[in-house]
C-alpha cells in the first residue's frame, strides 16, 4: 500500500450529500478482475455525456462541462471536498480504487458510510471528518479562490489553509500508523498467528459444529 | 452490571485479540464469495504466496453477472466478454484454492445471500462476511454478518480474521401488528424513511418487538438485508424457535450430537432484557403503510397514499437541492400523488425479495390477472436454482407467465444490471430490489422500491396502487 504522510494540492468541491458508490464507479466497470485503471471512469455518469463501457477508450468521449472535475480550475485536484454520508451503498472497493487511480489522496467530508471509510484507508486514501460548519466554510473558500490549495499533514493531524490557519482532525491511531508507513494489514495480522490458533483451539471446544467439516 | 445485547454476545465470542486502542482481531466463521469482489483478493493471495487459512469456511457462487435468460451452457456461453471473464475467473480461482463453488447450471447456484441461509452455510452465532454490502441479510438468523471490501476478503482468506472496532448498539423496536398487505419490505422502507440512509451509520442494528417476533425468518432476511440502506453494516434479529426450525436439516447445518449442542448454545442468542442500547428507535407497526420510493436514495420513500415532496417547502438547502436533483432525474413533479407515477418495467427479484415467500406473495396478487399493456417488461427472477424448483413445483411459474411476466433463471439480474437485464433510460420500474440510486438498474433508469405484492399490483395497474385494494 502507498504511504501517506503530507500533501499540498488543489481541492475539488463536490457539493452533494449521500454520494453513493454506484455514482463513484458505475457497475459496468466492476467487471474488471484488476485493481487498476478505474480512474478514467470515476463518476462516469456525471462526468460524460454518453454511457461508458469497460475496456473502451475514454479520451474522445463528450464531457459534461458543468461537472466539477471537468472544470479547468479543478484539474490536478488531489483533495475531494464533499457533503455528508459520502460513499454510501455498495461495498465495492472499486470506489476507492477509482478515486485513488484518478489522483485523489484525501477526502474531506462531515461523514462517510462505514464500509467505504474502511476501504479508503486500505488503499492509501485519507478520509478526513470535519464538522459540518467547517466543511461549509471550506466550500465557500474553494468557490471564492481559483487554484485553492490545502496542505494535509497526517503526522501532525492538521490541515493548513492558504492563509496559514490550521484545522485539526482526528484519525484512528492504528489506521494513522498503517497509512504513515504504508503497512499491509495481512502481514500485521499474521504476526498474531499464535493467538488465532489459540482462539481456534478454545472455540472448537465450545462450538465443535463450526469445525465439523 | 447491565445485560448484553445480541451484538455484544456475538462480538465477545469472536475476539481473538483486543488492542488497547479499541481495535480487535475478530474471528470469521464463514466467508461467502462471488465473482465481482473476489478476483483481486485471489490475485493478492497468489502474489504473496499465501494460502487460505481454513479453506472449508469459504463458499462461492456466481450471481452478479450470470444471465437469467435460458442458459446455453456454462460460463463460456455468456455473451458479454467481460462478464464471461469474471465468472470463469471465479471458477478457476475456486478450483485452484480448493473452495466449494456452486457454478452456473448447479441447482444450488443463486444470489449469494439467498444461497447461504438456504444451504445452512450461514448459521446462528456465526460471524459471516462477504464482499457485498447486503451480507447484513444473514443477521436474520442471529449471525454477526456484514459486507467487507476486497482487501478484507483477501485478509479473511489469509488469516480467518478481520481487524475491527466495535460498533454501537442500536435497537429498532416495532410493536403492534402489521396491517394485511403490509410486508417486511414496507417495514424496512418505513424505517429508512424515518431514520435516513445514515441513521444507522457506525451501528449494529437489531430489530426487536412484536412485528419481528411475528415475522417469518425469510421476512427478517428482507429487513436485515436493507439495514445497510439505513447506514448500518449489521442487521440482527434474535434467535427464536422459528430460527431453529428454519435451519434444521439444511445441508451445511450441524447434525446429530452437534445439532443438539448448537441448539442449546443458540438459545442464548438474543439481547438480555436489561441490555443497554446506545440508540433506540421506536415505531408503531400498526401504522406502517405500503411504501414506494420516489427518489434516488432509499430514504426518499413515501406511503402509497402520499405526495411527492416539494423542494420549496424544505428549509435545509442541502436537502432541498437533493430533492430537486431527484425530481429531475426521476422525471416527477413536486406534489404529485405517488399513485400517478407510471410503471413501465417490473422487477421481482434480488437478495432482498427473491425467496419462495416473496414469489408466493407476488403470485397471490397476480393469480388470474394480466399485467397492464403499459408495462413493457415484467420479470420474475428467483433467488436460487432451488427457489426456482420449489416455485415450479407449486405452479407459481405458471401464474407469473399467464399474467404476462417472464420467468427467469436465478441471479442478481436487474437489481444492479451487471448482466444483460437492464432498465432503459427514462423508464419507471417497480422493483423489489434495495437501491434506487441514479443508474443503479441501468443508466438513466428510474427505480421505485416496493414489496413483491406492491410490484405485482403495479404491474396489473400500470401505475402504483395500494395493494390492499387487491387483496
Amino acid at each position: 500500500m502507498d504511504k501517506f504522510v503530507k500533501l499540498t494540492a488543489i481541492v475539488a468541491p463536490m457539493d452533494r450529500a449521500n454520494v453513493d458508490t454506484d455514482a463513484i464507479i458505475p457497475k459496468q466497470f466492476l467487471k474488471s478482475i484488476k485493481r487498476s485503471g478505474f480512474g478514467p471512469n470515476l463518476f462516469d455518469e456525471w462526468r460524460y455525456e454518453d454511457v461508458g463501457q469497460p475496456d473502451a477508450d475514454n479520451s474522445g468521449r463528450p464531457l459534461r462541462k458543468d461537472f466539477v472535475l471537468n472544470q479547468p480550475r479543478y484539474q490536478g485536484a488531489k483533495i475531494l471536498l464533499t457533503r455528508e454520508n459520502f460513499g454510501c451503498g455498495s461495498s465495492r472497493e472499486h470506489a476507492p480504487w477509482a478515486l485513488k487511480d484518478y489522483g485523489f489522496d484525501v477526502i474531506i467530508s462531515p461523514s462517510y458510510a462505514d464500509i467505504f471509510f474502511n476501504n479508503s484507508f486500505k488503499n492509501g486514501i485519507l478520509p478526513i471528518i470535519l464538522d459540518d460548519k467547517i466543511v461549509d466554510a471550506l466550500f465557500q473558500e474553494v468557490y471564492a479562490t481559483e487554484g485553492y490549495q490545502l496542505t494535509v499533514d497526517l503526522q501532525a493531524q492538521q490541515i493548513i489553509k492558504p492563509n496559514g490557519e490550521t484545522i485539526a482532525f482526528e484519525v484512528d491511531s492504528f489506521r494513522r500508523h498503517c497509512l504513515l508507513h504504508g503497512l499491509d494489514d495481512i502481514g500485521l495480522t499474521l504476526q498474531h498467528q499464535e493467538d488465532i490458533k489459540a482462539y481456534e483451539a478454545k472455540r472448537k471446544q465450545q462450538a465443535p459444529w463450526l469445525f465439523a467439516n | 452490571m447491565a445485560g448484553k445485547t445480541l451484538y455484544d454476545k456475538l462480538w465477545d465470542a469472536h475476539v481473538v485479540r483486543q488492542e488497547e486502542d479499541g481495535t480487535a482481531l475478530i474471528y470469521i466463521d464463514r466467508q461467502l464469495l462471488h465473482e465481482v469482489t473476489s478476483p483481486q483478493a485471489f490475485e493478492g493471495l497468489r502474489l504473496a504466496h499465501r494460502k487460505p487459512w481454513r479453506v472449508e469456511t469459504n463458499l462461492a457462487t456466481c450471481d452478479h453477472n450470470v444471465p437469467t435468460t435460458e442458459l446455453k451452457g456454462g460460463p463460456e456461453t455468456i455473451e458479454d466478454p467481460v462478464s464471461r471473464i469474471q465468472v470463469i475467473t471465479l471458477g478457476k480461482n475456486a478450483q485452484e484454492f480448493g473452495i466449494t463453488e456452486f457454478g452456473m447450471g448447479d441447482p444450488r447456484q443463486g444470489i449469494v445471500h439467498v444461497v447461504g441461509p438456504e444451504e445452512g452455510a450461514t448459521l446462528p452465532g456465526m460471524t459471516v462476511v462477504c464482499g457485498d454490502s447486503h451480507t447484513a441479510t444473514h443477521g436474520a438468523l442471529g449471525a454477526l454478518a456484514h459486507g467487507i471490501g476486497t482487501s478484507e476478503v483477501e485478509h479473511v482468506m489469509a488469516t480467518q480474521c478481520l481487524i475491527q472496532k466495535k460498533m454501537k448498539n442500536m435497537l429498532v423496536k416495532i410493536d403492534g401488528k402489521l396491517q394485511p398487505g403490509v410486508t417486511p419490505k414496507d417495514v424496512v422502507l418505513a424505517i429508512i424513511g424515518k431514520i435516513g440512509t445514515a441513521g444507522g451509520t457506525g451501528c449494529a442494528m437489531e430489530f426487536g418487538g412484536q412485528v419481528f417476533r411475528d415475522m417469518s425468518v425469510e421476512g427478517r432476511m428482507t429487513v436485515c438485508n436493507m439495514a445497510i440502506e439505513a447506514g448500518a453494516r449489521v442487521g440482527l434479529v434474535g434467535v427464536d424457535d422459528k430460527t431453529v426450525e428454519y435451519v434444521k436439516g439444511r445441508p451445511f447445518a450441524p447434525k446429530g450430537e452437534h445439532w443438539d449442542l448448537a441448539v442449546e448454545a443458540w438459545k442464548e442468542l438474543h439481547s438480555d432484557d436489561d441490555a443497554k442500547f446506545d440508540i433506540v428507535v421506536e415505531m408503531d407497526g400498526s401504522k406502517i403503510e405500503p411504501q414506494v420510493s420516489w427518489g434516488t436514495s432509499p430514504e426518499m420513500v413515501l406511503d402509497i397514499n402520499g405526495m411527492v415532496p416539494n423542494p420549496d417547502k424544505e428549509t435545509d438547502p442541502v436537502k432541498a437541492n437533493g430533492i430537486r436533483r431527484a425530481l429531475d432525474y426521476m422525471g416527477l413533479k413536486a406534489d404529485m400523488p405517488v399513485k400517478d407515477i407510471p410503471v413501465e418495467y417490473v422487477f421481482i427479484g434480488s437478495c432482498t425479495n427473491s425467496r419462495i415467500e416473496d414469489l408466493r406473495a407476488a403470485a397471490s396478487v397476480l393469480k388470474g390477472k394480466k399485467i397492464s399493456d403499459k408495462v413493457e417488461l415484467a420479470i420474475a427472477v428467483p433467488g436460487s436454482g432451488l427457489v426456482k424448483q420449489q416455485a415450479e413445483q407449486e405452479g407459481l411459474d405458471k401464474i407469473f407467465i399467464e399474467a404476462g411476466f417472464e420467468w427467469r433463471n436465478p441471479g442478481c439480474s436487474m437489481c444492479l444490471a451487471m448482466n444483460a437485464d437492464r432498465l432503459p433510460a427514462g423508464k419507471h420500474c417497480a422493483s423489489t430490489s434495495n437501491r434506487n440510486f441514479e443508474g443503479r438498474q441501468g443508466a438513466g433508469g428510474r427505480t421505485h422500491l416496493v414489496s413483491p405484492e406492491m410490484a405485482a399490483a403495479a404491474a396489473v395497474a400500470g401505475h402504483f396502487v395500494d395493494v390492499r385494494d387487491y387483496l
